[in-house]
């Protein structure tokens, strides 16, 4: 599978989930700076990773958002190519509009940094079919903006269409519905801020990640 | 020519940070304050002439987040 990371300026998971990919699917993923306007050709899959793009200047995500790539992302996303946007990158797909929401400063205003539990609350999607329905997961979280808000009728469709993709088992981060992962419309956009390219294997202290990329490999290859 | 750009958290959206600075100001002594919001002030300093809706896309498209946050304009006077 040919897939893509996208790194921007503080980006600093870009090597994580390169490593994930590498392992998982047996290839090395190009690696895309933000100036680059074009993805390269037969790109199946693509990566917005976590950090601090940009400093968090401004808003976490928002200038990242408006570079240059991110327009060639959305065409990409449109034509139905997966897209996954970790902690950064989910807060990335927020600023673009590929999701719905926002994602504020935590509600204990503190960085949480910690392994947390998720429950998949559906395993019927590109990214989660690998997992069974309802399954619960540990992946680490790390991150200070990620209380996931929007208004409740966005929040009523997102659960009613089945676009919560994981959820918090436990307090995090002040998350409207204890939100941690969501879809698009379409289900081939998924953001969330837990970093599952970081439990990948058994070194890492967990490997409940790993399943994400293989089902995606299976799904997508 | 001026003009600011004031950008607050929509009503209703949670404050973290706006309730941190209450419980700060509350610790210091300071009684009465029923609620504190934070907000941005962005000042810009555009070509004479600029018009309000350039102004205004330019919040739309960057400077606000207008899923959970407002913006209010303010020209200055040309000095």
């Amino acid at each position: 599978m040919n897939s893509a990371v996208i790194v921007f300026p503080g980006s600093n998971c870009d090597r994580d989930i390169a490593v994930a990919l590498e392992h998982v699917t047996g290839r090395k993923p190009a690696m895309v700076w933000h100036r680059d306007s074009e993805l390269p050709a037969g790109t199946k899959f693509i990566a917005l990773p976590g950090g601090f793009s940009y400093g968090d200047y401004l808003r976490s995500g928002a200038m990242a958002a408006r570079s240059p790539i991110m327009r060639a992302v959305k065409d990409a996303a449109g034509r139905g190519v997966p897209v996954i946007g970790i902690c950064n990158g989910f807060q990335v797909l927020t600023e673009t509009g590929l999701l719905p929401g926002a994602l504020m400063r935590n509600a204990g205003l503190s960085f949480v940094c910690r392994p947390v539990r998720l429950k998949v609350e559906n395993s019927q999607s590109l990214f989660t079919a690998a997992y069974d329905s309802d399954e619960e997961v540990l992946f680490p979280v790390a991150h200070h903006d990620g209380n996931y808000q929007a208004d409740a009728a966005t929040l009523d469709r997102l659960e009613g269409e089945g676009r919560v993709a994981f959820r918090y088992q436990e307090e995090v981060n002040g998350s409207a519905r204890n939100i941690a992962g969501i879809l698009n419309d379409a289900g081939n956009v998924l953001g969330l801020m837990p970093h599952p390219e970081r439990v990948i294997e058994p070194a890492h202290g967990g490997v409940d990640g790993r399943r994400l990329f293989e089902g995606l490999l299976e799904t997508v290859a | 020519m001026k003009a600011r750009v004031f950008i607050t958290l929509k009503p209703g959206v949670l404050d973290p940070q706006g309730k941190a600075i209450h419980h700060a100001l509350e610790g210091l002594g300071f009684s009465g304050v029923n609620d504190v919001r934070a907000g941005k002030l962005i000042e810009l300093d555009l070509a004479d002439g600029t018009d309000d809706a350039s102004i205004e896309e330019m919040c739309r498209k960057l400077l606000a987040n207008t899923v959970i946050e407002n913006f209010r304009i303010e020209r200055l006077q040309d000095a």
